[in-house]
């Protein structure tokens, strides 16, 4: 984890060191003296050779220190703790929608596989996946929220409770239903993998009734693939809603390293691509430790 | 026994194409992904949607089927244009003696108003250019930028993997870092800082016009997976007979990695190629709603929608039902013949 960490971190300097526009350009705008540039470049450090910026750059993340945020002059590690609420606020509840309304389903049309109902949820799903996500939240916000008015079209307040039962619920909605489709298909092919193993032959052999397997053993062992599948969901609930979050001005953490790239905003874009890759990883690691305690088949080397 | 000797084993790949005949579902997703392709070829040559950012009709011109529907965005402007005299600022205008040599120059350029037609076909968006040449002009780029991406992608991922997979060692583990590296980073995170980079930086003005830029960002965040598949693939086929016979007879490590192994793990390789077409044109569309994707003088199913959104609210539904249908067909029937695909190439389904 640690080397991958610092070719992360290498990486991100490399890309904005190499490909990246000229900081002190951006700082100073397009009018600008010389003198001032200079001045920018010896504040920034950029005057010095790249191990120097590099070392700048380490000290930056270890120390939490970015300074200011380019453009609006808001300290970036702020950032993090201001916009992280709103985005938790509808990435959790959508994670845990998914998977409570995707899990039944699957189980469901597994059941009845190969049969039209099986046949018709899977073509429903291929056909709901190939439109576009845009999609769904154009028309949703336009339908529930302008012509039905059954949610605000959009908005956010400081009340985490007015947040979650008014201006939460219809993003959340969206997105759960959205995810349903590839969730279902994914969740569909796991259950069929544990129908035809050799304990499901001896339990029907043994007369034990189908929904009676299917609740007692497949289901068991398939949320085995099912637990992976949302634990490798979970380091999405910091950026993965940012559609969501643009769309119905939700003040999170998505919208804001997207402004930051229409903005130009390094030092936010940064930040936040380092400390979410790290949140990743520990997650990750976090899962793989979990993991050995679901499934004792599993060992960690 | 020379009736044995007679049965040659059938190619890979015209078994491929006998057995996707067989299957229905396959042959109809075929027959619809070709039809796309000869339009975007078609559209590409000049001979379909060429005027497609011509403005044609009245604003938001009614489709051909709702042609009495009550259109007041194209009335009001109408109304404009008539009443819109000038208001006489003679007296008080700094640049009033400048009004005879504007009059003059206005009158040496000749500009033809085209008569704009009430409805078009599918209707016409705020400028009143003709949705159904948009969304076919629109299939052309977003088509093109994913299977572009996809194969710039499947290049640097199949480059890497053989490489990885075939010396192992210290090139397998160099590789498999930089492969931990790229997947730890949230691919959109990566998409957003490429994104950053790529618009502000010194590559800016050569690829401010063009797929270029979205192709790039596309391409370097989607290698991974094809990597892993193919690194997987060479391990395996590494110690093969066929590879150590070809070795025996003096073939040199290139011509066992591309010519001897690469033939047979292209079925992996096509199938997974695929799917980035499809995951790709996904984010496309996305990434030219932002902003972050093709330029504004091109139009991709992405900018389309963004633009449709604005439309919706005004009761203007039909640029976005053109975009998602057009989206929509393309992309199912990818995936289905994706599906079919995997499911001819399966060995074990053979």
């Amino acid at each position: 984890m640690v080397p991958t960490l610092a070719g992360v971190v290498l990486l991100i300097f490399l890309l904005f060191k190499l490909f990246g526009g000229d900081p002190a350009q951006i700082l100073a705008g397009q009018v600008a003296s010389q003198e001032q540039i200079d001045a920018i470049r010896r504040e920034l450090g950029l005057d010095q050779p790249w191990y120097a910026q590099l070392w700048i750059f380490v000290r930056e993340i270890v120390t939490f220190d970015w300074g200011k945020s380019w453009m609006t002059r808001e300290q970036v590690s702020s950032i993090f703790l201001t916009r992280l609420p709103a985005t938790l606020t509808i990435t959790i509840p959508i994670l845990l929608l998914e998977a409570a309304l995707a899990i039944p389903t699957a189980m469901l049309v597994a059941y009845y596989r190969g049969t039209l109902l099986d046949r018709t949820v899977v073509a429903i799903c291929v056909a709901a996946m190939s439109v576009s996500f845009l999609v769904y939240i154009i028309v949703g916000q336009y339908v529930f929220g302008f012509q039905l008015g059954w949610f605000p079209v959009q908005g956010w307040s400081d009340s985490f409770w007015k947040n979650l039962v008014t201006y939460a619920p219809l993003p959340i909605v969206l997105a759960a239903l959205v995810g349903l489709a590839p969730q279902t298909r994914l969740y569909r092919s796991f259950f069929l993998d544990e129908t035809k193993s050799d304990y499901v032959r001896t339990a029907r052999a043994k007369g034990l009734s189908e929904p009676a397997i299917l609740r007692k053993h497949v289901l068991r062992n398939a949320l085995v693939p099912v637990v992976t599948n949302i634990s490798l969901l979970v380091p999405g609930v910091f950026v993965g809603s940012f559609l969501l979050e643009i769309f119905f001005s939700i003040p999170g953490l998505g919208r804001e390293i997207f402004l930051a790239v229409n903005r130009s905003d390094y030092p936010v874009i940064q930040a936040v691509t380092i400390y979410v890759s790290v949140l990743t990883m520990l997650i990750n690691l976090a899962a793989d430790v979990l993991y050995t305690f679901v499934d004792p088949r599993i060992e960690l080397r | 026994m020379a009736a044995v000797l007679d049965v040659t084993p059938e190619n890979a790949w015209t078994a491929l194409w006998h057995r996707l005949q067989q299957d229905r579902v396959g042959a109809v997703s075929l027959g619809i992904v070709v039809a796309y392709l000869v339009m975007i070829l078609f559209a590409a040559a000049g001979w379909l949607a060429r005027g497609w950012s011509v403005e044609v009709g009245v604003p938001y011109a009614n489709p051909a089927f709702l042609g009495d529907r009550p259109n007041l965005e194209a009335s009001l402007a109408r109304r404009f244009e008539q009443k819109g005299k000038v208001p006489d600022l003679r007296d008080v205008d700094p640049l009033a003696p400048k009004y005879d040599e504007w009059a003059r120059r206005t009158a040496e350029l000749k500009s033809t108003e085209p008569e704009r037609s009430m409805t078009l076909p599918w209707g016409g968006d705020r400028w009143g250019r003709d949705v159904l040449a948009k969304a076919i002009k629109g299939s052309q780029v977003s088509i093109a930028v994913g299977v572009v991406a996809a194969l710039c992608a499947t290049f640097i991922g199949t480059l890497l993997g053989a490489l990885a997979g075939f010396y192992g060692r210290w090139v397998s583990d160099f590789l498999e870092w930089v492969y931990n590296v790229f997947t730890s980073i949230p691919a959109i995170l990566l998409i957003f800082t490429l994104a950053a980079v790529l618009r502000s930086g010194p590559l800016a003005a050569l690829f401010a016009s063009g797929i270029w830029t979205v192709v790039i960002i596309l391409a370097v965040t989607g290698w991974t997976g094809m990597y892993r598949l193919v690194r997987a693939e060479y391990m395996k086929h590494r110690e093969r007979e066929y590879v150590l016979a070809a070795q025996a007879i003096g073939a040199s490590a290139a011509s066992r990695m591309f010519v001897h192994i690469l033939p047979n793990v292209s079925h992996v390789i096509l199938v997974q190629l695929s799917l980035l077409v499809v995951a790709f044109i996904k984010v496309e569309v996305i990434l030219s709603f932002l902003g972050l994707g093709v330029p504004v003088d091109m139009v991709s199913w992405g900018t389309m929608l963004s633009e449709a959104q604005t439309e919706l609210i005004i009761g203007k539904w039909w640029q976005l039902a053109a975009a998602t249908v057009f989206m929509a067909i393309f992309l199912t029937a990818f995936s289905m013949l994706t599906d079919s695909l995997r499911d001819a190439l399966d060995p074990k389904l053979r």
